[in-house]
């Protein structure tokens, strides 16, 4: 790793913007040959888009990609398969119906007089594989394998087509730990053969038993590298979060007695056969009270947050919006009484893209004022007060007219958030709700949350970004396999203590437990 | 202006897509050593007097009637994303009780019409209902089981004329059911064009018409103006911001389906209560097909499905003079193809155009905070109407 080796890949000053998503701005990334480097960072952090550009997928605005010390411009996964990049992804694509054999050639075949050439297809399959350790049996049907084997399959079709650098996405996330520690013995053995492997995961731990070295990125560009003998999980997770961003902090209680929402032993079983994904949550928000959900994402907060909505029936349990069961209540119900969403996805469940912005503001006040006269859409002043949206809340569009796909994520995010607070709710559901928004509106945002809870809305906050759930929150439950599992005071706790709950690290209660 | 530029975007797909067909298929009458402008002379020609031209005017707008009202039927499905391909069995079930009931009861005038109609939109909800139902409590596909009934749907037409519901004697060349009485059956509306002082042809113009065109705009209000229209196209937009919006999205499968099967149960009832008074072995087939590609061809909209039925009607009638000249009439099938395979394309490009359009027109105004001029200013193009 001497500087007169060039690396074998170097993004300079990466940027790539397009409306609606969080873009990369001016990333730097070095990885040097023959080692397994991570890139780290939140979901929604911009791994994926930046990935997507070094694997030809789309191209940047801005920057140089160079490979082996050249520059290179990739315009389709196929220049990057000829430069040598080979990605593994975290949904395989693999036809199930196909032998081993059969998935690992299909698109570059070796053809012998027009046909499928198998016999020398199978002496280059045996060689990666023995060579790689990868232990592939050709001809087993793909639908007859295991987890573990499909991803073995995929590296495989990677370095078949050549592959010196190969990009895994979250190669972990579907695997058990058994499976993560055979394909740690993998990647170890492609390194060995001189490969670079570029691993992309948001779980420190992980990281830094595999990696040699990291790169952290946060909100769409990168903050640092690390060197994983030397950093702690904390210290990781402290670069992942950061700790210069505009502050989200609230100190005045605003809270108040009267309680808005109350879960009460809330149970929403999982699909057939798996345990329930909701387990046993009570908890209570009061006027003017923000309560935050900690957690690693997939452990049941989106459930949570559905079923209080209305939109997955619950096993057992009750909720109760002021003094009303709304527990066996319509979704549109809850809404009308007084339930406001700010969804995690917002463009699953937050826009209509495809629709003018009146019509957006309309969506989820379909039976209210203005919007509303009778049976009948009032266009005329759904159009007025969506301008009026447009001007408090700094929606940045032409007008009401132009369709939701042609605004930022930061504006779609004020639209979604104006429309909600102007209904006067009295609990607000919030789910991430500055995810993937720039800067500027996250602190919009962040100010209106705080305006609306002093006024007195009780908000549930469930946020991956714990700054801003330390921040925000009154009270912090966490979240863990569908179970609060701790109550912690957000005055006192740190990230890193926070962390520990998030993982299941800590089952005692140290100072700072409520 | 602003108004005249949404039009021109609005139309542009859809006569990109007929200029485009009607090149491909000019280019395949070339091949075939067939003249491409002879055969476009033929079918512009609507007769020599004033009195052809009249009849020939009827006759595409008879023909446009059904093809009218199935577009409409496959749209309020599109609107949702819901491909209802079984119109084709919903109207020939519609239609052939509505034929029975008709010729079973005797009623006042208005009062025998009504009943028909009514008969034959809740046949044709029932038979739309039944894939609903399939849809919302089981999964299946609202595809496959409407083609499936479909196929139900014409074996049980033709076992029911054949057996309970014949009307006509032994031996007869058609079978059908019996005649509708006079009191059942809707005059023409020829007296309009003695009103206006056209010649008054021996064709009669189908009374249905004013039931079709209010049909169209009960359904235009309906979708477009009403929260029902609303939360149908929204959930047709995205089904799950639908649903986090409040809409009961099984509910709202039903009621599409409900609704597209009644509008679909009118199909047949032009040609029946007009001019053949029976359901018989010859009664117009392939309705529901045709209703997909002038669906398309209208982009879902009322009134532009009322232009593409008459233009698929105008270019059906073109057949028969084809042929009298000669000249093969499956132009006509090869034009009404390649309309449906360009206007997919041609839907598409024009999508992108305008939303190009409008995320150039979002980032220049990006700078300033937008002021209360806002209100007033347009972005070219925008269409809050959905495409499937």
């Amino acid at each position: 790793m001497t500087e007169s080796t060039p690396l074998a890949v170097e993004l300079r000053g990466i940027t790539k913007r397009f409306p609606g998503v969080v873009a990369n701005s001016d990333i730097e990334l070095r990885v040097a040959r023959g080692e397994v480097h991570a890139i780290v960072g939140e979901n929604g952090a911009g791994k994926s888009t930046l990935m997507k550009t070094l694997y030809g997928m789309h191209r940047p605005d801005e920057g140089q990609i160079l490979v082996d010390g050249r520059e290179v411009h990739l315009r389709s996964p196929n220049d990057a398969i000829a430069a040598g990049i080979g990605m593994v992804h975290q949904h395989f694509m693999l036809a199930d119906n196909f032998t081993v054999l059969e998935n690992i050639v299909l698109g570059s075949e070796p053809t012998k007089g027009g046909r499928l050439d198998r016999a020398a297809a199978r002496r280059r399959i045996t060689e990666i594989s023995d060579s790689y350790s990868l232990g592939l049996q050709p001809d087993v049907l793909v639908e007859d394998l295991g987890v573990g084997d499909r991803q073995r399959v995929e590296i495989a079709k990677v370095l078949y087509r050549g592959a010196r650098i190969l990009i895994l996405d979250e190669p972990t996330a579907v695997l058990v730990p058994q499976e993560v520690d055979e394909l740690f013995g993998n990647l170890a053995e492609l390194k060995r053969e001189g490969l670079t492997v570029i691993f992309i995961s948001h779980k420190l731990d992980e990281v830094r038993k595999v990696a040699d070295s990291i790169t952290v990125i946060r909100r769409g560009t990168t903050v640092g590298t690390a060197d994983p003998a030397t950093t702690t999980a904390r210290q990781l997770a402290e670069m992942m979060v950061g700790a210069e961003l505009p502050t989200p902090a609230t100190r005045d209680s605003t809270v108040r007695e009267a309680p808005v929402l109350r879960i009460s032993h809330l149970t929403v079983p999982g699909g057939v056969g798996s345990r329930a994904v909701v387990d046993d949550v009570s908890m209570t928000v009061r006027e003017g009270e923000v309560v935050g959900i900690a957690g690693v994402e997939g452990n049941g907060q989106s459930e949570l947050i559905d079923a209080v909505l209305g939109l997955r029936l619950p096993a057992a349990g009750t909720v109760l919006l002021g003094e009303e069961e709304i527990t066996d209540w319509s979704t549109r119900r809850r809404r009308e009484r007084g339930v406001g969403f700010i969804p995690e996805d917002r463009h699953r469940q937050g826009m209509l893209l495809d629709a003018p912005l009146w019509e957006n503001r309309i969506l989820g006040h379909q039976t209210r004022p203005p919007a509303v006269k009778g049976a009948f859409i009032d266009r005329k002043a759904a159009r007025t007060d969506t301008s009026r949206i447009m001007r408090e809340y700094d929606v940045r569009a032409p007008g009401p007219n132009t369709p939701a796909v042609a605004l930022s994520g930061g504006n779609q995010q004020k639209l979604i958030v104006g429309r909600e607070m102007s209904a006067s709710p009295r609990v607000l559901l919030a789910a991430h709700p500055t995810r993937g928004v720039d800067v500027g509106a996250q602190s919009v945002i962040w100010e209106l949350l705080k305006d609306a809870r002093a006024e007195g809305l009780g908000i549930l906050l469930v946020s991956a970004d714990l700054e801003e759930l330390i921040g925000l929150s009154d009270t912090l439950h966490v979240m863990l396999r569908g179970k609060l599992v701790a109550t912690v005071d957000p005055r006192q706790v740190t990230p890193e203590v926070l962390g520990g709950y998030m993982t299941g690290g800590h089952e005692t209660s140290p100072a700072g437990v409520a | 202006m602003t108004v005249l530029r949404r039009l021109g975007t609005l139309l542009l797909a859809p006569a990109l897509a007929v200029l485009i067909a009607v090149a491909i298929s000019a280019a395949v009458m070339a091949l075939l050593g067939v003249d491409p402008l002879q055969v476009l002379s033929v079918m512009v020609d609507l007769g020599d007097t004033p009195s052809q031209q009249i009849t020939a005017v009827v006759a595409i707008l008879n023909r446009a009637l059904p093809l009218f009202l199935a577009g409409l039927a496959v749209a309020i499905g599109f609107r949702m994303s819901l491909f209802n391909i079984g119109v084709e069995g919903q109207y020939r079930m519609a239609t052939i009780m509505a034929a029975a009931v008709g010729a079973a009861v005797t009623l006042p005038g208005p009062l025998h019409v009504l009943l028909i109609i009514v008969v034959a939109m809740a046949v044709g909800a029932i038979w739309a209902g039944i894939v609903a139902v399939l849809k919302v409590t089981r999964g299946v596909s609202e595809v496959i089981s409407s083609i499936m009934l479909n196929f139900i749907a014409l074996g049980l037409a033709s076992y029911l004329l054949t057996g309970p519901f014949r009307g006509s004697p032994e031996g007869a060349s058609t079978v059908s059911t019996a005649q509708i009485p006079e009191s059942g059956r809707l005059g023409g509306l020829n007296g309009i064009f003695d009103v206006l002082g056209l010649a008054n042809p021996p064709r009669q113009l189908y009374g249905f018409l004013l039931v079709a065109v209010l049909v169209g705009i009960v359904v235009w209000v309906l979708l477009q103006r009403t929260r029902f229209g609303f939360d149908l196209r929204a959930t047709g937009l995205s089904p799950s911001a639908a649903s986090a919006s409040g809409v009961d999205a099984r509910r709202m499968v039903v009621k599409a389906m409900l609704l597209s099967g009644a509008v679909a149960g009118l199909i047949g009832l032009p040609d029946l209560l007009g001019r053949t008074y029976d359901y018989n072995t010859d009664f117009t087939s392939g309705l529901g097909f045709l209703g997909i590609a002038v669906a398309l061809l209208g982009r879902n909209n009322p009134g532009g499905i009322a232009l593409a039925a008459i233009l698929y009607a105008f270019l059906d009638r073109a057949s028969v003079p084809l042929q009298a000249a000669s000249l093969p009439s499956s132009v006509v099938t090869i034009i009404q193809g390649t309309i449906v395979l360009a206007v997919v394309v041609a839907n598409e490009i024009a999508g992108r155009i305008t939303r190009r359009a409008a995320e150039r027109a979002s980032r220049q105004s990006s700078g300033p905070p937008p002021d209360d001029s806002m209100t007033t200013r347009r972005v070219p193009g925008v269409v809050s109407e959905g495409t499937p």
